[in-house]
């Protein structure tokens, strides 16, 4: 039974739990930061691994997502959990040198998972051993409303895309129609990371996005610089109060069609769908080549699940991933959840959305690229994002932004 | 035998007793941290890890930290205008303080903003500045023709939050002047009145005085107010748009135990600098108080 | 009194104040009251742009969905279940480290209380890494009786320093009485004085039980989860889920609001005899 804790009745029943009222059944508690629609999908996942062992019992505990970033290193050290949410790549690193996360490497050992899980296996080891399972993964790219493509009279982009000249072209259209060409809300940062990475990727390849999330070329680089200039370009048509607002309010903002395009995750797709939009009206295109013959890189996020090394209950935890790994699970909760799953044995559902961002992210040569905050350490990310804020609220403070990131970066790397 | 002891020493040892509980707890949790903490501040630690001992070096990149000064400045806005919720809060209380019909429930609905949670607070004036529906968005579209957007704004979001903490500051001090205004001696304001005194003058040359002690304690909350401004602006702004709008306790915390923080060293070094500054105001406190006590 | 009292202006001018009273009144209150109709205001209301207009009709439901949604009983229950433990407890020992400090006169008292009264005005962030930490290894981090305990430890400085002042207050002959006819120092702290301490108990626990609730920093340092969380860390955390869903925001601080809330209307006088002691003197 899954425990979103309906009141004081759900409080109660933790307590009794906790002091074996439930008999023989072995808790194992999760602590998860769903939305709503994957929140859902997850609960499902646990009901049917319930009803599979009917010895265990997944206690969901659910955060809301900006509070679980902070919340996790709490709970780490004070309160483990046996399974939390987390991330892959740079950002779950500092969980695992200080040794926060457990070694889950017995679980892909024993159920084959490096062949089936083998295109994410890289994100998830660190030295030379897995510390999580991932279980979804979405590209970003730009949804737009061709709604507002029709009003402002501008060509709706087919499934190649447009141009980066032809996109910049096009935001002075939406300009002179009174919508605001691209749409963001970064009152929480990290959707702007987003858009800096595109450009970033875009100008200059993934090599030097890689090296720079890495610290190891500095901020005021000149083709750090180039990449804003081209910035530059789009920014005046960047939704004005980006900054007081969060990522779903600027969703609602495409879905009026107040905004035509947005740089997002796929995740978003459901929000938009929630606000009324259809297979119809919302369309989907990769992000504008910009400097020609650059071997085109993607974005793609992987979330992930592991055992804290304070889990009271890793034996079980161990089970849940196990099954959390498999084609039967990973299909399940995409679909619900509307994102990839990583199982080679796995099938996108049938959403042009996916099989669209499937064929992106199948075909990118380039590489891909985690995010700007799971790429990059804690300390520089949070300065990044500030600094990408800024630069979209005020572009001629772009020389001092890029001094203090450098500040940063000499002193976090 | 030990009776005895009891008995003859009980005066002296009672005190002791009494005070043992509350002098312990008092010592566990705040006397002994607060020493903890600037011995932390000499360490750069993780909160997960060993310490290591780094000597002056988070001062040292405090002196260097644009985000500090500007949480620094914003600290000094902040005091600076609480202040306001002194004069106005004495302008309410002068207006309240008649004798019409339900006035004892007017007075109560007034103090209301007090009686909140500051994230209440917090909460009701993002509202009435969201772009796009809050009320004072749209009161200034229809004025200027374009909203303004307070808290996504680095020009007017440590205002737009201070306006928040204002309105239960000025409450507050409201409710110490109302009853300060009670205990003004009638015959002395008469007796000014027949001499010719009013208004203005009255209220400086024979109302304030004896307001005195009221203005104290309204200072005193005042400023405590205003160095704890952590709540506002996390629940409003997070710091934001682009940390403008930190203020020294805010940035102590995010340094120390937010998402992308946990630098347990830098941030009891930020949290040092703000303990030197109250230092000041509870100096200047105690000195009253002494003087006080001492003269009875 | 000043300002002139009222009755003795002209008519029109006695009307006209009573017409500016409520109306100031409700300019004072502005952004509670629109959030409180917010907070009745159905959800299509809002998506259709009817912020200010009359709600279409009044949707409790809303409540209701606050409660059935989010852990919001368990939140308050939390809430109370820290609040009511520390009002007890820092008023008991503030009663006794009150009673030493002002009927016995010793040669560090002054220091004791000072250390009392400066201790109260410490900014939280200096104590912050430390007091978490020590929650930590006495196992009792994202508890109540963790946040409870700090909050007892705490609250005893403001206490201490209105109970001395209360009692110092009291006439001190019934003590010399009490002395003169043999009874113990600990009979006439829980005999004589504490019964005179009434009011002063119960002004302290109306304005301990607001602090303590309304608390915001130490919940969201020393709890992170339903299990423990406050209502102001637990209505903090509900924001970031319920973007853009003010009416449900606003029914949740609505309910936030109402203990206090309550507690203010009811023990009113005591509320502000405690509030304003020293305020005049």
């Amino acid at each position: 039974m899954v425990h979103y804790l309906k009141g004081s009745l759900a409080l109660g029943a933790i307590l009794l739990s906790s002091t074996a009222a439930i008999a023989q059944q072995r808790v194992v508690k999760y602590n998860a930061d769903y939305d709503p629609a994957p929140l859902a999908a997850m609960e499902q996942i646990i009901a049917d691994f319930e009803a599979a062992n009917p010895d265990i019992d997944i206690q969901l505990n659910n955060f809301d997502h900006e509070g679980y970033k902070t919340a996790i290193r709490n709970f780490l050290t004070a309160d483990a959990p046996d399974l939390a949410n987390w991330y892959a790549g740079n950002r779950m690193a500092p969980f695992v040198t200080s040794g926060q996360f457990m070694d889950v490497s017995d679980v892909w050992e024993a159920n084959g998972l490096k062949d089936s899980l083998g295109s994410a296996l890289a994100s998830m080891t660190i030295d030379g051993k897995q510390w999580g399972i991932p279980y979804t993964y979405y590209q970003w790219g730009i949804y737009f409303n061709k709604d507002a493509y029709a009003a402002a009279g501008v060509e709706v982009p087919g499934p190649e895309g447009v141009s980066w000249e032809q996109f910049v072209q096009n935001c002075e259209k939406f300009a002179a129609a009174g919508i605001d060409c691209i749409t963001t809300g970064t009152k929480a940062l990290w959707p702007g990371a987003g858009i800096f990475d595109y450009m970033n990727l875009r100008t200059n390849g993934y090599e030097f996005h890689m090296d720079l999330t890495a610290g190891k070329v500095a901020w005021t680089d000149d083709r750090v610089k180039a990449t804003f200039a081209e910035w530059a370009k789009v920014q005046p048509y960047i939704t004005k109060n980006h900054a007081a607002i969060d990522w779903q309010d600027a969703a609602a903002l495409l879905v009026q069609g107040k905004a035509a395009n947005y740089v997002m995750g796929n995740f978003a797709v459901a929000v938009f769908k929630e606000g009324g939009m259809t297979n119809d009206n919302l369309g989907f295109m990769g992000f504008p080549e910009i400097t020609p013959g650059l071997a085109r890189a993607e974005e793609a996020p992987t979330d992930t699940v592991h055992i804290p090394s304070g889990a009271t209950n890793p034996d079980d935890a161990k089970k849940f991933l196990a099954y959390l790994a498999t084609a039967e699970a990973q299909n399940k909760i995409n679909a619900a959840m509307g994102q990839l799953p990583i199982n080679k044995d796995s099938t996108v559902a049938d959403d042009p959305f996916l099989q669209a961002g499937f064929k992106m992210l199948s075909t990118a040569d380039g590489g891909i690229a985690q995010f700007f905050d799971r790429d990059a350490p804690a300390e520089m990310a949070k300065a990044g994002m500030e600094g990408f804020q800024e630069f979209m609220v005020k572009p001629e403070n772009l020389d001092k932004i890029l001094d203090r990131l450098e500040k940063v970066r000499a002193r976090v790397y | 035998m030990s009776v005895s002891v009891w008995k003859a020493n009980q005066r002296r040892l009672a005190p002791w007793l009494f005070l043992a509980p509350g002098l312990l707890m008092f010592a566990i949790y705040v006397i002994i941290p607060i020493c903890q903490s600037m011995w932390i501040s000499f360490f750069d630690w993780d909160g997960l890890g060993e310490k290591q001992w780094i000597g002056t070096a988070n001062y040292v990149e405090l002196v260097d930290d644009d985000a500090f000064y500007t949480s620094l400045k914003n600290n000094v806005i902040w005091l600076v205008l609480y202040m306001l919720s002194v004069p106005a809060g004495l302008m309410i209380a002068i207006f309240l303080n008649q004798t019409i019909t339900g006035m004892r429930l007017y007075k109560s609905l007034f103090f209301f903003p007090f009686v909140i949670s500051q994230v209440v607070v917090g909460l009701i004036f993002s509202w009435f500045y969201a772009p796009g529906f809050g009320l004072l968005y749209n009161l200034i579209e229809l004025v200027t023709g374009t909203g303004v957007a307070v808290l996504a704004d680095d020009r007017y979001v440590t205002y737009g939050i201070i306006a928040a903490g204002l309105w239960p500051q000025i409450a507050y001090v409201m409710i110490l002047y109302l009853t300060g205004l009670n205990n003004v001696s009638p015959d002395q304001v008469e007796a000014a009145r027949l001499d010719g005194a009013k208004g203005w003058k009255m209220l400086w040359h024979v109302v304030l005085p004896q307001l005195r002690p009221a203005t104290f304690i309204a200072v005193v909350v005042t400023v405590i107010g205003a160095l704890r401004s952590f709540d506002l602006v996390s629940v409003m702004t997070d710091g934001g748009p682009y940390g403008s709008s930190r203020v020294l306790s805010f940035y102590m915390y995010e340094q120390a135990l937010s998402e992308y923080g946990y630098r347990m060293g830098y941030g009891a070094a930020i949290a040092v600098v703000l303990f030197a500054i109250m230092m000041v105001f509870i100096s200047g406190f105690i000195w009253k108080m002494w003087r006080d006590e001492t003269e009875r | 009194m000043f300002p002139r009292p009222i009755e003795q202006t002209a008519p029109a001018t006695q009307l006209l104040y009573k017409i500016a009273v409520p109306v100031a009144l409700l300019l004072w209150l502005l952004p509670l009251l629109g959030v409180a109709i917010t907070s009745v205001r159905p959800a299509s209301d809002l998506a259709q742009g009817n912020y200010f207009g009359v709600p279409s009709r009044l949707a409790f439901e809303n409540y209701r969905d606050v409660f059935v949604n989010s852990p919001m009983a368990a939140y308050m229950l939390n809430s109370f279940k820290v609040t009511i433990p520390t009002v007890i407890g820092a008023v008991a020992l503030s009663c006794m480290t009150g009673f030493a400090l002002a009927v016995y006169q010793f040669r560090s008292n002054l220091l004791v209380f000072f250390m009392f009264v400066a201790g109260n005005f410490v900014p939280f962030p200096i104590l912050m890494v430390p007091v978490r930490d020590l929650t930590l290894q006495l196992g009792m981090y994202n508890t109540w009786y963790g946040l409870a305990l700090f909050h007892v430890a705490f609250q005893t400085g403001f206490c201490t320093l209105f109970m001395r002042n209360f009692i110092k207050a009291l006439p001190f002959e019934l003590i010399e009485a009490a002395r003169v006819e043999g009874v113990s120092e600990v009979k006439i702290f829980w005999h004589v004085v504490l019964p005179l301490m009434r009011p002063a108990i119960a002004a302290l626990s109306v304005l301990i039980f607001t602090f303590i609730w309304n608390d915001f920093f130490w919940a969201t340092v020393l709890s992170n989860s339903p299990a423990s969380q406050p209502i102001t860390a637990g209505l903090s955390s509900l924001n970031g889920q319920w973007i853009a869903q003010w009416h449900l925001v606003s029914a949740g601080s609505i309910l936030a609001a109402v203990p206090p809330v309550a507690m203010f209307f009811l023990m009113q006088r005591h509320f502000i005899a405690g509030l304003t002691l020293g305020a005049v003197k």
